[in-house]
């Protein structure tokens, strides 16, 4: 319960943050949203400011935007015009002039999509070559995944996406296009929006899995030198069990842990791979809103989102840690 | 390297079947990156059923290593071993890792030192004693493999077996914890249990009642057991036959009366003289044996233990240092030592015993019958 709160709080600070920042930041959205359009005259600045909110003291605006979140606020264009948002409210878009929310509902699914695929794939990849490479540790198996984890990493994650996009897609249509294709599209298209993540899913799972596999290795090479091990050894227990009943088991908790963190983060959105891929998700939305004119409300929406999905998975990883170690239980 | 085929005092007619435990000339190596680590040079020892050996040593020593051989627990890629191990009369060393895993838990079984590093921390205690048993018994039924976990926790004395058995080691007291690894070594009634140091992480008023148990456990099932140990105390209350393990080689063999009573090799005297003793005198002292075991990658020429031993000036010739002494008969011909000192007995009684336990030196003095229990 204590956690729960306290998760409650970090949420509520970094929201009150990231408004801080962009509200009193260099740069006036509401000028340069202004100056954009025809005839910027102080009167429309000044109605844009009000329409955006800019002209209240920051805690006021703030003040209005929680309460949009959690009941709903009535946004004014103007004296006339008003606009009824109903809560969860994140606020106007200053770019689409839409309702955040609705807009979150749309790009979401593409990194949700993005994310429980490449996650699933560098998890399984990442563990099972691990568990190989500590049992046949300092042989060939063992040899090759060190030097192809090395490979990998040290490769700028971008580049290996660009490169994959350019000759797998572009050059050689090896894979569909990855621009997404949701899976609920007026009908059901799942091999449509399969076939459009499986480059971006490969790319995530692949890269990702050299850091888990290098990971869960070393956490089996350690696990495989206990003495519970040896002691099931000398049960008369088969190789094949040891490692993956008793080895593995033990071995897969601080994985575990690094994953729920990791998933989150994908969660939260994937800048370079949404980007590179044209996928229309939470990350290339998000580094919309920041270059070039601050979309406040995007931005306080897409960092509120993401720190959202860590300071829940961390409580997932907690509960889940007190289930997958009985030590804690207790404790 | 001597082979030790002839019969120990005790031992029946000399064409009685070959003892359950059969070791001969054990050699294990470790290739490391800084060498070839001799583990256990020419070790051979015998042990019969309803006997208990006990191996003593330092670290370091080769007493685990050459007991996990037994069990075939050297990884074969990383370790070579030579000789010979029969146990109940099948060869251990080249054998199948399928056949190994039919033996292990079954016919020999091993207690580890450590019983909460030895158990597993995430299964319930009830699961790990399933699993040892259900290994062996594949076609017993879970219910019945559960009802023999009970059975085993019972036996070893844990109080409400029936609910204990579903907690999980951490919820153990360490000497409960012991028990637990004792009920597990057990579960399969092995002919051969190997106890590795199964008291020291203990303190003393429940090491007694695990000695006692193991004791009692062995009346029952008339199994065959090895206790390592490096206290000389548990050998005293439990041992038939005693082996001295220096650097890897076996340096004295006899039944345990002689062995404590009559030590011949200078390492045993230093054991022996470490030992503390609640009932003595305050005059006796504690001399402990100078410097560090040896390095097992580089041995020290000749004797293992002659940059240790305060009686090497003893031996003519600079001996010691040059020739490695063989396993030879001592007093008698049960008492095997490593040593090179000619008149060896009457150098411990005349002068290591009156150095660190005046008392017995001076009954030993006034009764020379070689029955006179140690201490």
């Amino acid at each position: 319960m204590r956690r729960v709160i306290t998760a409650i709080l970090v949420l509520i600070l970094t929201s009150m943050i990231v408004f801080t920042i962009f509200f009193m930041g260099p740069k006036n959205p509401a000028k340069s949203l202004c100056e954009k359009q025809q005839r910027c005259t102080p009167a429309k600045l000044a109605t844009l400011e009000h329409r955006m909110g800019l002209d209240k003291p920051l805690h006021r605006a703030y003040g209005d935007w929680a309460k949009g979140l959690l009941v709903g606020r009535t946004i004014e264009y103007s004296d006339t015009e008003s606009y009824e948002c109903s809560a969860p409210c994140l606020g106007i878009s200053y770019t689409s002039n839409r309702e955040v929310t609705d807009e979150l509902k749309e790009k979401y699914p593409a990194t949700l999509s993005l994310a429980v695929g490449g996650s699933l794939l560098y998890l399984t990849i990442g563990v099972i070559a691990g568990v190989f490479a500590a049992r046949y540790r300092g042989r060939f198996i063992d040899r090759a995944l060190v030097t192809t984890t090395l490979v990998i990493s040290a490769i700028p994650y971008y580049l290996i996406a660009l490169l994959a996009w350019i000759f797998l897609t572009q050059r050689n249509h090896f894979f569909a296009d990855t621009t997404y294709k949701p899976m609920f599209d007026g009908g059901f298209h799942p091999i449509a929006w399969a076939a459009a993540l499986l480059l971006p899913w490969l790319v995530l799972g692949l890269t990702n899995a050299t850091s888990y596999s290098r990971y869960t290795r070393g956490q089996m090479v350690e696990t495989l030198g206990e003495d519970y091990i040896r002691t099931a050894v000398a049960k008369g227990q088969k190789e094949n069990v040891v490692v993956f009943r008793h080895a593995l088991r033990a071995a897969i908790i601080p994985v575990v842990t690094i994953f729920g963190l990791d998933f989150a983060t994908l969660l939260g959105g994937t800048v370079f791979t949404e980007q590179i891929f044209s996928i229309d998700g939470m990350g290339r939305w998000a580094l919309q809103a920041v270059v070039g004119r601050p979309d406040i409300p995007v931005v306080t929406a897409t960092v509120l989102v993401a720190a959202g999905f860590i300071v829940f998975s961390n409580l997932v990883v907690d509960v889940f840690y007190s289930f997958l170690d009985p030590r804690v239980r207790l404790a | 390297m001597t082979a030790l085929t002839a019969p120990r005092p005790g031992d029946a007619a000399a064409n009685s079947p070959e003892p359950y435990l059969v070791v001969e000339d054990l050699t294990v190596k470790f290739p490391t990156e800084n060498g070839l680590v001799n583990a256990v040079t020419g070790l051979s020892y015998s042990l019969e059923l309803g006997k208990t050996l006990g191996i003593v040593g330092e670290s370091g020593s080769g007493k685990s290593v050459s007991s996990m051989a037994v069990l075939g627990l050297h990884d074969e890629k990383r370790s070579r071993i030579q000789g010979s191990i029969r146990v109940g009369g099948t060869e251990i060393i080249g054998l199948s890792q399928k056949r190994l895993n039919q033996m292990r838990g079954n016919d020999v079984a091993m207690i580890f030192q450590d019983a909460l590093a030895a158990l597993h921390p995430f299964y319930r205690v009830g699961d790990q004693l399933v699993e040892a048993f259900a290994l062996h018994h594949p076609s017993a039924s879970k219910r019945d493999a559960r009802k023999k976990a009970i059975e085993a926790l019972d036996r070893v004395g844990i109080p409400q077996p029936d609910s204990r058995v579903d907690d999980f080691p951490h919820q153990f007291s360490g000497g409960m914890r012991q028990r637990v690894m004792i009920a597990m070594g057990l579960i399969n009634s092995p002919n051969l249990l190997i106890a590795d140091e199964p008291t020291t992480a203990l303190d003393v008023t429940v090491q007694a009642q695990i000695l006692d148990l193991l004791q009692d456990l062995q009346r029952e099932f008339n199994s065959a057991i090895i206790m390592i140990t490096h206290d000389l105390g548990v050998i005293a209350e439990m041992a038939d036959d005693v082996l001295v393990m220096y650097a890897g080689r076996a340096v004295e063999y006899g039944s345990c009366k002689e062995i404590l009573s009559h030590p011949e090799m200078p390492y045993t005297w230093g054991l022996l003289s470490s030992v503390p003793d609640v009932t003595a005198s305050t005059d006796s002292r504690l001399i402990p044996i100078p410097g560090t075991p040896p390095s097992l990658l580089d041995p020290p020429t000749g004797c293992a233990f002659h940059p240790r031993c305060l009686h090497k000036d003893k031996v003519p010739g600079n001996l010691c240092s040059t020739e490695l002494p063989m396993l030879t008969p001592g007093r008698h011909q049960g008492h095997l030592k490593r040593c090179h000192l000619a008149d060896s007995d009457a150098i411990y009684v005349q002068e290591v015993l009156p150095e660190f336990d005046p008392g017995l030196a001076a009954e030993l003095a006034d009764t020379t019958t070689d029955d006179e229990a140690p201490r």
